[in-house]
């Protein structure tokens, strides 16, 4: 596929603005650019149909089975875009007067009770824009609680070896140093373990609960009281809320904090990396350290106003608005039994595909799932020298996406199925067959699957030549 | 009410009988039974012609200008049409993260023509995937600059308040110092910067041109910073790199920016994207995603998510960031952009914006008590001018007239105009002034 670059025309363009209607004006020399701009020079049609076939070489939730663990590929409803795309909410300047803003103002503070009411939170804040940046907010907020009460001897975050590796990241660009503490095989806490742990210099636990092997630590209690008892706040990571909305809140199992990840729970589109949102909620006692512009019903109407010892901001302005709506529009039209059914299949869905996949390959924990599970091929790879990463680019010629490989760290031959409860009962059995299938041919025939994939734009691309030689850009000469 | 759900009761119930349990709640018992809701008063949700309709009433409840002069950070630019059509197409809007390479090649091969379109404009070596925003990308260009004797950030007062309140949230976080060098006549004052620069320092961060319109002396900037021996890290304008010197000719480490302008409507702060670019010698150090160029097992050209090993996944809490989604979407809108617009296009859109800003401030210099805050600086497309009377009166008249007026600052007003902004909306602008300043 030639690069956009490679389409270029010199002098080939569009007519798009009009001409100055003012006295030209022109720059002082000493300001002026000199290195050369290149940029494409193509017409209109040129792009239509550079991206019309770079869309052909994308595979999207529209375009099939997405089960890839962790991320919650749910359908992306098409009532959200049309929402998100009115001209009343693009065309609104972030620093417009307030009173002519009422309308974006009444959606934050509707999103903000819908999402507190499926938390248990108190207060929500819009402004992180992904959910690593909530994570970074979230843990502020609890160093900004602790610094508060003279209490600085809390430094250390504690984190299982099961977590995303977001959560140490952000734990140690929050200046914690990161104590890891073992989990069990099925991903759930040590109790033991964590006892160890705590201490007057613990600032928190971040926890994942659905972990993320796909079990309910049924421990939860006692794990925040653990922390808590030692003086700590324990922070939820939301990745996996989409197994338990409206079933138990994170506010109930014992959480000060939390963050949502909009774009996968809330069906938010993850547009091939971004933009989403990493809404944070938390519990009273953080409500004053928020990050500002928070938006709030007054007497006046709607305002925004800053928490007395606000944190400051993690970014400009309020958050990624325009993916906010659309969780919103998301929220209102499920409403909370339809969210309680959400959660209800995705965790059916899972356990459906564990149970007819379990005869052939070992999943990871036993019994009953939440709207996930581990597969391990640690036994298929010791047999047949066929591995995870094999069998998921079996996969790929198969028309579905991959589950996510070698996650959790915990697991070996790790693929992390979450099929979510937008897809059909039909799909499901599809998918099933299909890696049954792979499994099977894996055991007569491993060579034809470790040269998978034939059916995709391109084989398997040299990822080590493109770490040691890095080529980063396109060149001109 | 709405369903996203397609699985019909008879298949739930074949799919429970598969799984040995009798009922959806049977698959929750590890959930504590105290804590575990029934669902017995759960609301109910509406149709999607009523959340629609919802939705669209609160749309309703904004007002949207028929002209804006005001910028402070978020540009109202024209969007050419081509730009909102293929960012919408479905596959890009609903793919995740490219991890599988093989099908998501047409995700890689976007992201790498935005890296080189970033270069390209920035004039530096290596750009990351997208950012947030231009705020924390300027934060997170500070973490890069920082070493264990190196710590302190210093930041031009003159930069856009938002982004020097991001660069304190995360130095706070990183329990490292930050201070703000004084501004003077609308300028950083680059006396205090020389007398503030110790060997201790990481960097210094200039926005180029500043939250005030000013357009500095960012070379001498980067002469001062190079020669304390810390980095220099600029925050610029994209529609206006296209005609200023680029951050390497002015001698940067590290360029950062807004990339809002870039095809990104105002939507109330968000979506926008934050971009970065860096000298080959930092590439190792930036956050986020990077996309490479390899081949394929059969010699094809291919393009991967590359560099992962300064990642989170792998580095845990040694990464050089947390960073994991960004705004690939935003990166995309601004390829589009950029390739709509064309090299020619890009600098007619940023002389434009350059002459009617000028115009625009000749306009209201006419009337008695509109004086430009600092006179002697060159300014892009924002300026700050005096108003005779209270601000609010002003732009109180303007809003009657449909029109956002500038920020309301210290000194005056700020504005802005664009290539959108007409010359008989400037007059307008100015007419109205001219009344209110009369009263």
């Amino acid at each position: 596929m030639k690069l956009i670059f490679e389409r270029s025309v010199p002098g080939r363009s569009s007519a798009l603005l009009p001409a100055c209607d003012v006295p030209e004006c022109p720059m002082p020399e000493d300001f002026a650019r000199r290195q050369a701009l290149h940029l494409p020079e193509v017409a209109e049609i040129d792009l239509s149909r550079h991206y019309t076939e770079l869309a052909g070489q994308v595979f999207g939730v529209n375009d099939g089975f997405y089960p890839l663990g962790s991320c919650t590929m749910k359908y992306n409803p098409a009532v959200n875009e049309e929402i998100a795309a009115l001209p009343g909410f693009t065309g609104v300047h972030p620093l417009q007067p307030i009173h002519t803003v009422q309308g974006c103002l009444e959606a934050l503070v509707t999103a903000e009770k819908l999402l507190c009411q499926v938390t248990g939170m108190d207060v929500m804040t819009f402004q992180p824009a992904a959910g690593a940046h909530g994570e970074f907010t979230g843990l502020l907020l609890i160093k900004a609680y602790h610094k508060s009460r003279g209490d600085t001897g809390r430094t250390r975050i504690i984190v299982p070896d099961s977590a995303h590796g977001t959560n140490p990241a952000s734990a140690a660009m929050c200046g914690f140093s990161v104590v890891n503490v073992p989990s069990g095989p099925d991903g759930c806490v040590d109790l033991d373990a964590l006892r160890a742990a705590v201490g007057p210099d613990t600032a928190g636990l971040m926890l994942t609960n659905p972990n993320t092997v796909g079990l309910f630590d049924k421990n939860i209690l006692e794990i925040t009281k653990i922390v808590h008892d030692a003086g700590g706040l324990n922070y939820y990571d939301g990745a996996n809320l989409n197994a338990v909305m409206e079933v138990a809140r994170p506010g109930d199992m014992g959480f000060d904090v939390v963050h949502l990840n909009l774009h996968k729970t809330f069906s938010t589109p993850h547009g091939g990396g971004g933009p989403g949102s990493g809404a944070v909620g938390a519990k009273d006692i953080l409500a004053p350290f928020l990050p500002r512009f928070h938006a709030a019903a007054s007497a006046e109407g709607y305002v925004f106003e800053d928490a007395p010892q606000s944190i400051g901001s993690v970014k400009e302005f309020y958050g990624n608005f325009l993916v906010i709506l659309r969780a919103l529009c998301y929220m209102r039209t499920l409403g909370e039994a339809g969210m309680r059914e959400a959660s209800q299949m995705a965790v059916l869905n899972s356990n459906y595909m564990r149970v007819r996949i379990a005869p052939h390959c070992r999943i990871a924990t036993d019994g009953v799932c939440m709207h996930e599970f581990v597969m391990t091929l640690s036994e298929l790879k010791k047999e047949t020298g066929v591995t995870a990463k094999d069998v998921a680019k079996a996969m790929l010629d198969e028309g579905m996406h991959p589950p996510t490989m070698y996650f959790p760290l915990i697991v070996e031959e790790a693929l992390m199925v979450e099929p979510t409860e937008t897809e059909s009962k039909e799909t499901l059995d599809a998918a099933c067959d299909a890696i049954i299938a792979i499994l099977e041919r894996a055991k007569t025939d491993p060579a034809a699957v470790r040269s998978t994939p034939h059916n995709t734009p391109i084989g398997r691309p040299d990822e080590v030549a493109a770490a040691r030689s890095p080529k980063l850009r396109c060149e001109f000469s | 009410m709405g369903s996203y759900v397609p699985s019909t009761p008879a298949q739930r119930a074949e799919m429970l009988a598969a799984v040995g349990v009798s009922t959806l709640d049977d698959l929750y018992r590890d959930v504590p039974r105290d804590m575990l809701l029934t669902g017995e008063n759960a609301a109910p949700g509406v149709s999607e012609l009523e959340a629609a309709g919802e939705l669209r009433a609160m749309a309703a409840k904004n007002h949207v200008f028929g002209a804006v002069f005001r910028g402070a950070g978020a540009y109202d630019h024209y969007i050419p049409s081509i730009v909102k059509r293929v960012t919408a197409k479905e596959e890009f809007v609903t793919a995740y993260t490219p991890y599988q390479a093989e099908i998501s090649q047409g995700v890689l091969q976007s992201i790498f023509e935005y890296q080189t379109m970033i270069c390209e404009l920035t004039g530096m070596d290596v750009s990351n995937a997208s950012l947030y925003d231009g705020a924390s990308a300027a934060a997170e260009a500070a973490a890069m600059c920082r070493d264990r004797k190196r710590r302190r950030v210093l930041i031009s007062g003159a930069a856009h308040p938002m982004v020097i309140q991001t660069i304190r949230t995360y130095c706070e976080g990183a329990d490292v110092p930050a201070e703000v060098i004084p501004v003077r006549d609308g300028a950083t004052d680059l006396d205090a910067l020389k007398a503030a620069l110790k060997d201790t320092d990481a960097c210094f961060y200039l926005q180029q041109p500043n939250y005030f319109g000013v357009i500095e002396d960012a070379a001498a900037a980067g002469g001062l910073v190079h020669a304390a021996g810390a980095r220099y890290v600029m925050g610029v304008n994209p529609i206006a790199a296209a005609v200023l010197k680029t951050p390497r000719e002015c001698g940067a480490d590290i360029a950062v920016g807004e990339g809002q302008p870039l095809g990104m409507p105002l939507g109330f702060g968000g979506p926008y994207l934050g971009f970065m670019a860096a000298t080959h010698d930092l590439f190792r150090k930036l956050p986020g995603r990077i996309v490479g160029e390899t081949t394929d097992d059969a010699g094809n050209r291919a393009f991967v998510l590359t560099l992962q090993a300064r990642e989170q996944h792998i580095r845990r809490e040694k990464a050089s960031s947390n960073v994991c989604s960004n705004q690939a979407l935003c990166a995309m809108t601004a390829a589009v952009y950029l390739s709509a617009m064309g090299p020619g296009g890009l600098r007619e859109a940023a002389s434009q914006c350059y002459a009617k800003a000028h115009y625009l401030a000749a306009e209201l210099g006419k009337v008695p008590g509109f004086t430009l805050a600092y006179p002697e600086a060159p300014f892009f497309h924002e300026f700050v001018m005096a108003c005779p009377v209270p601000p609010e009166e002003l732009l109180a008249r303007l809003e009657a007239a449909d029109i956002l007026g500038g920020l309301s600052v210290e000194g005056g007003v700020l504005w802005c105009a664009t290539e959108k902004n007409t010359r008989a909306d400037m007059d307008r602008v100015a007419a109205i002034a001219r009344e209110v300043a009369q009263v």
